[in-house]
């Protein structure tokens, strides 16, 4: 079936497939979100413990999501990876560790003799929701901005003449922290980081069965949909009036070697070129403020997560569409044009996204799973009672 | 480092998965509420091991970006895949389900928790075989080809990846240590319980399933890990001469079952390498030879063979010398580098004459695959050999003890079944002082695989120093330390909490 598409289709539906999953991660970053608001909503330790409980059912996933979006990224675009990682080294090295100290604080939290104490385990929740949500937003933000770095295959043969034999070579003074000076990164960062907390909030008001925790959710609510609304278009209008980095094709020569150049308002075109991810777009903006005012016009409603949830997905997957595809650089070099990556020149070999994409065939199975178990779950909302049961609790 | 503090977690996430998994087979079946009460126990001792095997897994995926980026490129296009399936075929699973097993007892049917249970069990398992099957290509690179165009190795056989012999063995190998930590585990802790004279028909039920499983798993663990050494013999020949301390080849070779290394000798003359002989050793005669080729006489070339070239005297086979790889190692990369030139000159008949050799079977096996010696000189000869006392050590060490859980575990049995385990309280001990001795032989396994096939990243291929993110020192050592310190701080937090809800026993609530 995949072997008879060429090597660009299926470097594009490798591309889909990664922004499908960095956009079910940011709508997963509702946990860390949440994390954030623990003790703003809870104020009492029984409320704290139903608010992370009801995050603790699904932490595994946000964090399964992350792991699995870098393994995709690794398996499908390499050069990426190795670019990226190795070169904006402390951005994801702090990304690292503020995943590290989320993992243990769910369980350890409440542990007797938990060594650092209750509280130290509760910090590290708001840590990862802060720090996490931040500089992956920021470090998104640079696959539209750009970054520092050179890229020469040619170096692994260095030795020959005793230079060192780094392929990727990252530019920037800071390695990737750099990227947070930059006002449009910052913005998405910012944004990314407020929209997790206001899904956390929708969250929290759908599967906590607690009438005060309710009530300052909706409050929370108004208060932190008004810094996202801004951030986000505050990152739009930069990203939609800036000038992108356009891939230019060349019929004679192999797509890995096509230039690379600054073209005026090359997102605004890629949204007008490519009319269903415009669609897209604005149905994920409009889904994600409809899940929003309903949950604060409607007195009681708990649904105001799905739209949201869905809208965030949508939103978040076409905004990845507009930076690879159409002839794009989705990571693309400040400091040489011509060495920014595209999904041509960064991908893996036509067999092994071949194979690849047989392995993605499973998304389906997987994802009906963890409905079901999702489903089952969730049937009962948290409660004083089954906190207090004891039974497993976080 | 990052890899051996994971390594401290996982194997008792392997095997107390299938444990706890087997006593809600047992509850469903008999309906018994104690058996409830044990899987419940155990499930909560997993589900705290668990969350720090998270914690610090990962670290390890996303270092290959981060530390290593070079090798990123050069062998991505095959290593990644087994990643993405890891974390679609595997971590969903486990995330997902780990989820049910701790929150579902009273939301999900008995049925449903328990197949969520052995979902977790398979999905920890399976993660294990993805990432085994990543580390085997790198010990053994095969269904791959070079791609001058990109400068990478290339997947040409998923298969050949997925099922290469050594694949295979590496993982019921790894898996099975798990299983025999677990086992120990168990036996440990429960023998604290009959020690104290608590929850003894617990105990001692606890004590059953796991020494069943103990001794199962640690005929696994003896029959793969002997498969192991004739593969490494076979592939790795100088990883096997590191971890036997064989510096000259010989027919008939002894095994030595316990040695003590000198000092190494200082080089006479420039160039010599520095020796190590035993200060002291028990050997068997011949039965090196015979384990590894099954024939007493077969040849086994040392250390000192393997880097000035030899020829079998009893195969009558050829083996070219390090200096020599090296050589054909230069020819390589500047082929590659003669190549990229071509392309940027735009000197396509250059390009083309470069590009045959890839294409050539015969150069790509006398010349290419050994790319990665061009990187060493005569100078730096004695980087390509592994550090021979840990290599020795770790392997010694890790044999003998395989050896004690499994008696240890026939012992436990038996008497368990004989009602006078309490009686001997002294094996009880054994037991509970085996419990570290087991994490001890884990880690040695892992040093072995690690340090034993330095400086290798890729076998043959590519060494660590040309597979490094040029990332300066100073970032390096620090983000070290950090991992290190905060590793360690979470581990003496697991250690307490494991230890406090060991201490509330069975009964003792959550």
């Amino acid at each position: 079936m995949f072997e008879t598409l060429s090597h660009f289709a299926l470097q594009q539906y490798w591309w889909v497939i990664i922004s499908l999953l960095a956009s079910l991660l940011v709508f997963l970053f509702f946990v860390q979100g949440g994390q954030t608001l623990i003790f703003t909503l809870g104020k009492n330790e029984l409320e704290r413990a139903m608010l992370i409980g009801s995050l603790g059912h699904k932490w595994g996933l946000t964090f399964t999501t992350l792991v699995t979006f870098g393994g995709a990224f690794f398996a499908s675009f390499p050069l990426f990876y190795s670019t990226s990682f190795g070169g904006a080294y402390w951005v994801w090295m702090i990304i690292l560790f503020a995943f590290i100290i989320q993992a243990v604080a769910y369980e350890f939290r409440t542990k007797p003799n938990n060594f650092l104490g209750q509280r130290t385990y509760e910090a590290f929740l708001i840590i990862n929701g802060a720090v996490g949500t931040i500089l992956i937003g920021t470090a998104v933000g640079t696959f539209f901005t750009g970054s520092a770095f050179t890229v020469e295959k040619i170096n692994l043969t260095n030795v020959l003449l005793g230079g060192p034999t780094t392929i990727s070579v990252w530019k920037g003074p800071a390695y990737g922290l750099e990227a947070a000076l930059n006002v449009q990164n910052l913005s998405l960062g910012l944004a990314v980081f407020f929209l997790a907390r206001v899904l956390g909030i929708l969250y929290f008001m759908n599967s906590v069965d607690d009438e005060n925790i309710f009530m300052r959710s909706r409050k929370q609510l108004l208060i932190n949909s008004a810094p996202f609304l801004v951030f986000f278009l505050l990152f739009l209008v930069l990203l939609l009036t800036s000038s992108g980095f356009a891939v230019i094709p060349d019929s004679v020569q192999n797509p890995m070697y096509w230039r690379i150049e600054m073209e005026p308002y090359k997102y605004l075109y890629n949204f007008l070129q490519m009319p269903v991810v415009f669609v897209l777009f604005l149905a994920g903006v409009v889904l994600v403020l409809f899940g929003i005012v309903i949950s604060l016009v409607k007195v009681g409603n708990t649904k105001g997560i799905w739209p949201s949830g869905i809208g965030t997905v949508l939103t978040v997957f076409s905004l990845f569409m507009v930076a690879g595809l159409n002839n794009t650089s989705y990571y693309p070099s400040t400091y040489d044009l011509q060495s920014s990556l595209t999904i041509m020149n960064s991908s893996s070999s036509k067999f092994t996204l071949t194979a690849m994409s047989y392995v993605s065939l499973m998304v389906p199975f997987v994802a009906a799973y963890i409905a079901y178990a999702w489903r089952a779950l969730n049937r009962q909302k948290v409660t004083e009672a089954e906190i207090k049961s004891g039974d497993h609790a976080y | 480092m990052s890899a051996m503090f994971h390594w401290v977690f996982v194997p008792l996430t392997l095997g107390l998965s299938i444990l706890v998994a087997i006593m809600e087979t047992i509850y469903l079946r008999t309906g018994d509420e104690s058996w409830k009460k044990m899987t419940k126990f155990w499930a909560k001792l997993f589900g705290i091991n668990f969350a720090i095997g998270v914690a610090t897994g990962i670290i390890l995926e996303f270092q290959f970006g981060t530390n290593w980026s070079n090798y990123s490129w050069f062998v991505g296009d095959i290593f990644g895949a087994p990643l993405a399936i890891e974390g679609i075929m595997a971590f969903f699973l486990e995330a997902t389900f780990v989820a049910v097993m701790f929150f579902g007892w009273n939301k999900v049917s008995k049925r449903f928790h328990l197949l969520s249970t052995w979902l977790v069990a398979i999905g920890a398992n399976l993660s294990a075989l993805w990432i085994l099957v990543a580390n085997a290509w790198m010990q053994y690179p095969v269904g791959t080809t070079f791609n001058p165009m990109t400068a990478r190795n290339e997947m040409i056989d998923f298969w050949d990846v997925l099922f290469s012999p050594v694949a295979v063995n590496k993982f019921i190998h790894t898996v099975a240590s798990g299983f025999v930590l677990a086992s120990v585990f168990v036996v440990g802790v429960s023998s604290w319980f009959l020690l104290k004279k608590r929850d003894t028909l617990f105990a001692k039920r606890s004590i059953v399933i796991a020494s069943v499983f103990g001794i199962t798993t640690s005929l696994f663990l003896i029959w793969s890990g002997d498969e192991s050494a004739r593969q490494m013999a076979d592939k790795q020949p100088m990883k096997f001469a590191a971890m036997e301390a064989l510096w000259d080849g010989q027919a008939n070779a002894p095994l030595v079952v316990i040695g003590l290394l000198q000092k190494p000798t200082p080089p006479k003359t420039e160039g010599q390498l520095k020796e190590m002989e035993f200060a002291v050793k028990i050997e068997i005669p011949s039965l090196l030879s015979y384990m590894t080729y099954l024939d007493p006489n077969a040849y086994i070339p040392g250390i000192k063979d393997l880097v000035h070239g030899y020829t079998n005297p009893y195969t009558e086979k050829v083996e070219i010398s390090y200096f020599e790889k090296m050589e054909r190692g230069k020819e390589a990369i500047a082929t590659l580098r003669n190549y990229k030139d071509a392309l940027l000159r735009e000197d396509y008949e250059a390009l083309q004459e470069h590009k045959l050799k890839f294409e050539d079977p015969e150069w790509m096996e006398s010349t290419f695959r050994y790319f990665g010696y061009g990187y060493y000189s005569e100078s730096t000869v004695g980087g390509l050999i592994p550090n021979i006392p840990i290599a020795f050590y770790s392997f010694h060490i890790m044999v003998a003890l395989s050896g004690h859980f499994l008696a240890l575990f026939i012992v436990m049995l038996v008497f368990t079944l004989k009602n006078r385990i309490e009686k001997l309280r002294w094996l009880l001990y054994v037991a509970i002082w085996t419990i570290p001795l087991a994490y001890l032989a884990s880690q040695l396994g892992w040093v072995l695989a690690e340090m034993g096939r330095q400086p290798w990243v890729i076998q043959d291929l590519m060494p660590s120093i040309a597979a490094v993110s040029r990332v300066d020192a100073g970032s390096v050592q620090l983000t070290f330390w950090l991992f290190a310190i905060t590793f360690t701080i979470l581990l003496i937090a697991e250690v307490k909490i494991l230890v406090a809800q060991i201490k509330k026993g069975i009964t003792g609530g959550h």
